[in-house]
């Protein structure tokens, strides 16, 4: 199991979070979840400036194997998509914490951190699974 | 914990994710879904298969026998090691199971059904088996290795005595052997060449290596379902169950209606079926939006009425997605399918979606 970038939050359906200078947050799926899918091929993403509360259904990630819902770890209104996905789904795969980005919000409060996960955290919910 | 084949710890050492089906303990895929199905496409790979049932039958009255248990027709199988795909039916018309059928001897026919069916067909053979005196005798002690793709013979010729080696080679397909200890089979599940070894279970690591080293892929379970979708093979459970006739299910070419007076379990309702303008269509079906079919979605056909996709997923070779359904009658090659409450726009196309590593459909 690779390392977890130790930047970002996390959460307990495997996502992660990064919070970008500008405000914003990036989300994407986690390795785990990814690899736990399979080969992605297709992407369903939320329309930009499209408002999501917090645990509503904002992408849906489909492998060769099934479709599982991205759920909003925080409120927002959607500020950008990862468009490349389109074409490349994979991207996930390959490269979950980077250009395989999701989407990016722009939060509409402050984000509680207490309900997100540190590394460390995500990583011991990673190992309990594990057992 | 369930059922283990022989091959559990070759697969383990081989990275496979292991999950549950029907009870055994079998490989997902080794890392990439994806890069083993185009393996059996371009190449080469294998499946372990042992999980399947073998069930070895034999008397004075088998072929008697198999003529009444099956819709299609062992009198068909002239010559020693030839096979035959039949679905076993209730007395509704319903499909019990699909099987392969081979000839082994005058008196001896070898059936392989499928694994999460194992108890119930076991049962329903041997109640009917009794009136015609055949022994019925289930194999477990056998392992069985499917080698696909269009260097799969080639790189599997080795694992074959010697002897029995250019006999191998030279059969045609759907035909067997009985090659020393294995008996190999130019059968498949793929759409591509290749096959089917059924061997000692003694014997499975020792060809499952020499096979690896050869260069044959380790496949899972999840590319044999998307090759067997892109095939446009039924499977048992998804495609037809006890309630669907084969004629709705993309099956009446295994139904043998000559002779007519052959009397076979579930013939009647088949009869009445075969000409009904009523009768459901098994079709597949190409999205023309972006998405994946999945299992389970309603098909939507305006002005005629609803089907459902009955096999659904993504195709790795055409880069779309496609599916298999059933749909009602009627003359129209367009429809739409419902996906989390979209409709999606799909094309109806002549199967098979892929064979022989070529795309068959104008995608």
């Amino acid at each position: 199991m690779s390392e977890l970038p130790g930047d970002l939050l996390y959460t307990k359906d495997h996502e992660w979070l990064r919070r970008e200078d500008d405000g914003s947050v990036t989300i994407g799926i986690t390795d785990h979840a990814a690899t736990a899918l399979g080969d992605l091929v297709y992407v369903e993403l939320p329309e930009v400036e499209q408002d999501v509360e917090t645990q509503g259904e904002m992408a849906v990630v489909e492998s060769v194997k099934a479709a599982s819902d991205v759920y909003a770890p925080i409120a927002g209104t959607v500020a950008a998509v990862n468009d490349d996905l389109a074409d490349d789904p994979e991207k996930i795969n390959a490269e979950p914490y980077g250009d395989g980005w999701i989407v990016r919000l722009t939060p509409s409060e402050d984000i509680d951190e207490s309900e997100l996960m540190s590394p460390d955290a995500y990583q011991q919910l990673l190992d309990e699974l594990d057992d | 914990m369930g059922s283990k084949t022989p091959l559990y710890d070759n697969h383990v050492e081989a990275g496979a994710r292991i999950v549950d089906f029907g009870g055994w303990d079998m490989p997902l895929h080794y890392g990439s879904q994806k890069e083993e199905h185009h393996a059996v496409r371009r190449h080469a790979g294998m499946f372990d298969v042992s999980h399947m049932t073998i069930v070895d039958l034999s008397g004075e009255r088998v072929s008697e026998f198999l003529r009444y248990l099956v819709a299609n027709d062992v009198a068909k199988l002239k010559d020693y090691g030839k096979a035959l795909y039949t679905c076993m039916l209730n007395p509704d018309g319903g499909v019990i199971d699909d099987l392969i059928i081979y000839f082994i001897a005058d008196t001896g026919y070898r059936l392989i059904v499928n694994a999460a069916t194992r108890e119930k067909d076991l049962k329903w053979i041997r109640e009917q088996a009794g009136a015609f005196d055949v022994d019925v005798l289930e194999r477990a002690e056998l392992a069985m290795l499917a080698v696909q793709g269009p260097e799969a013979r080639e790189l599997a010729a080795p694992c074959i005595d010697g002897e029995w080696r250019d006999a191998a080679m030279a059969l045609k397909p759907f035909n067997g052997l009985q090659a020393g200890n294995v008996f190999v089979a130019r059968t498949g599940y793929t759409g591509e060449d290749g096959w089917e070894i059924v061997m000692p279970a003694a014997n499975a690591g020792k060809t499952w290596d020499r096979l690896l080293a050869a260069g044959v892929t380790p496949c899972g379970l999840g590319a044999r379902d998307t090759l067997r979708l892109e095939a446009a093979m039924n499977l048992y459970g998804s495609d037809m169950d006890e309630t669907v006739s084969p004629l709705e299910a993309g099956l009446g070419w295994t139904i043998a209606w000559e002779p007519d007076d052959r009397d076979f379990i579930g013939r009647a309702p088949l009869e009445a079926l075969r000409n009904s303008p009523d009768r459901q269509r098994f079709v597949g079906l190409l999205l023309e939006d972006k998405g994946v079919l999945r299992n389970h979605q309603k098909v939507v056909v305006e002005g005629v009425g609803d089907g459902e996709i009955t096999s659904g997923g993504f195709s790795p070779t055409i880069g779309r997605s496609i599916a298999l359904a059933r749909v009602p009658a009627g003359d129209y090659d367009r429809a739409q399918v419902e996906v989390r409450g979209k409709l999606l726009n799909v094309r109806i196309v002549k199967t098979p979606f892929v064979r022989n590593g070529q795309i068959r459909i104008d995608a």
